[in-house]
């Protein structure tokens, strides 16, 4: 992923000026930096959730805008900090990435894909309203993961987790990180977090003060 | 059909209605009088200038007139319509298309299955009917999907960051928004005869034709209806959500701030 001389301003303001950031493949990416600094703007830019005023975004050599907006979201995957679940069931949920796919629903595979963020198999037919935030989160989650991107966009996912679902969704991150090669890109604003991690950008007033 | 006579005593004691409405709105303050005293006004001078128009048009018997007719009717029902979906792009084009597509085939197939005759006297009265169902079902399917959009913004969100295509990410609003424009008439549909009498079997009574024959035409109205108003608020709806979106299948968030 290869971001080129990228701008982003709204009725005049600038909220992101010449971003420029080259990330390798399988790279673990955390964005810190003040609220309101431009970081989830950035991510919502790379995510194809938003356009730039200016400048490029380049993935595996290709312009954003060249590829199909779906499949380049398929590929390229945001997890949003305050999800939602939609539908009645937690199965609505796990099965819409097969939907959009085209893909019949794999029982088995989301039964193991439950099972690594705690959950067993009778939570597919839960509903929805039956569900904790911090469940929620983690179900969120494995919709962005069960047909694994290439790229994992997540934005501010453990706010107001407690400890220990903090833990099952780093987990979660961190294995698909290690062992699938998923590039993830992590916006927190999280003390621990940042203090953790290897790679580390600072954006400050939409500008980039430290890589 | 002199029994249908209504006197000028007659109608000025009508307007004693309108006036305790306007009453109970002073004193209620429910501020829609002038809403009510502009309804009035134009509803009398809308339906006497149509009734000359009328009167004119089934004499002259022409198929030109009798098409400018069914034109205009078409067009102020879908920029009627339109005006509802304020806010979504092409709304009027959207709605007029509609309302011409589902006018001309539903007039179409009453008039070739024999059911109306290809003159002013049959053909007006009936696009309008059609065409103020349509118009109607058309606005509420624009109320109902720019609403649901607004509160359903960020599930729209995040069907879109997982890859979905646009029509997935708005399936329930589209479905939602149809059932609006199709339910007032499904439930119209089911109390009639039961809680109303329809203005064309009312009328057709009125006019002293057998009722069990007045009902067959209603049935065969109740058909139309139900299917041009499902007809209308599809088209509609499927060319409306559409606009919810810019080309890179991005919510138009103009649409929303």
């Amino acid at each position: 992923m290869e971001i080129k001389h990228l701008n982003y301003s709204v009725e005049g303001q600038d909220i992101l000026k010449d971003i420029n950031l080259d990330i390798p493949r399988g790279t673990y990416l955390t964005f810190q930096g003040p609220s309101g600094s431009g970081k989830s703007t950035l991510m919502r830019i790379i995510a194809s959730m938003i356009n730039a005023t200016s400048g490029e975004v380049l993935f595996n050599g290709k312009h954003l805008s060249d590829y199909e907006p779906t499949l380049y979201r398929q590929k390229v995957s945001y997890a949003f900090q305050q999800p939602t679940l939609f539908g009645k069931t937690v199965k609505d949920n796990l099965e819409f990435p097969f939907l959009v796919r085209d893909k019949e629903f794999d029982q088995k595979l989301v039964t193991s894909y439950l099972e690594m963020v705690n959950l067993n198999e009778s939570y597919i037919d839960k509903s929805v309203n039956d569900v904790s935030g911090g469940e929620k989160q983690r179900i969120a989650l494995l919709r962005n993961l069960i047909f694994p991107p290439e790229v994992l966009i997540t934005d501010e996912v453990t706010t107001g987790l407690d400890t220990d679902n903090k833990v099952i969704v780093h987990d979660l991150i961190d294995r698909f990180n290690e062992k699938r090669g998923v590039t993830v890109l992590r916006v927190t604003h999280d003390e621990s977090e940042i203090a953790a991690a290897s790679h580390k950008v600072t954006i400050e007033s939409g500008e980039i003060k430290d890589v | 059909m002199s029994d249908l006579t209504v006197s000028n005593t007659t109608l000025a004691l009508g307007f004693v209605l309108v006036l305790i409405a306007l009453g109970v709105g002073y004193k209620e303050k429910l501020h829609f009088n002038k809403d009510i005293i502009i309804g009035v006004i134009r509803a009398i001078i809308q339906l006497s200038i149509v009734g000359y128009i009328l009167k004119f048009v089934i004499k002259a018997d022409d198929i030109w007139l009798t098409l400018a007719c069914f034109a205009i009717i078409v067009i102020n029902a879908g920029w009627n319509a339109g005006k509802r979906g304020q806010g979504i792009p092409k709304a009027i084009p959207i709605s007029l298309f509609a309302i011409a597509i589902d006018t001309v085939l539903t007039v179409t197939i009453l008039v070739v299955t024999g059911s109306i005759k290809f003159i002013p006297a049959q053909i007006v009265p009936f696009t309008g009917m059609v065409a103020s169902n349509i118009m109607v079902a058309i606005g509420l399917c624009y109320r109902n999907m720019k609403t649901t959009f607004a509160d359903r913004h960020q599930q729209v969100l995040e069907k879109l960051a997982l890859g979905a295509d646009i029509k997935m990410a708005s399936s329930d609003i589209l479905r939602e928004s149809i059932k609006s424009g199709v339910q007032p008439t499904v439930d119209s549909i089911k109390t009639m005869g039961l809680v109303s009498l329809p203005g064309m079997m009312s009328g057709l009574i009125f006019a002293g034709v057998d009722p069990v024959k007045a009902i067959k035409y209603q049935i065969m109205i109740c058909f139309m209806l139900l299917g041009s108003t499902s007809l209308g608020s599809i088209i509609a709806c499927y060319l409306a959500y559409k606009q919810f979106y810019n080309e890179q299948k991005q919510l138009n968030d103009e649409l929303f701030s």
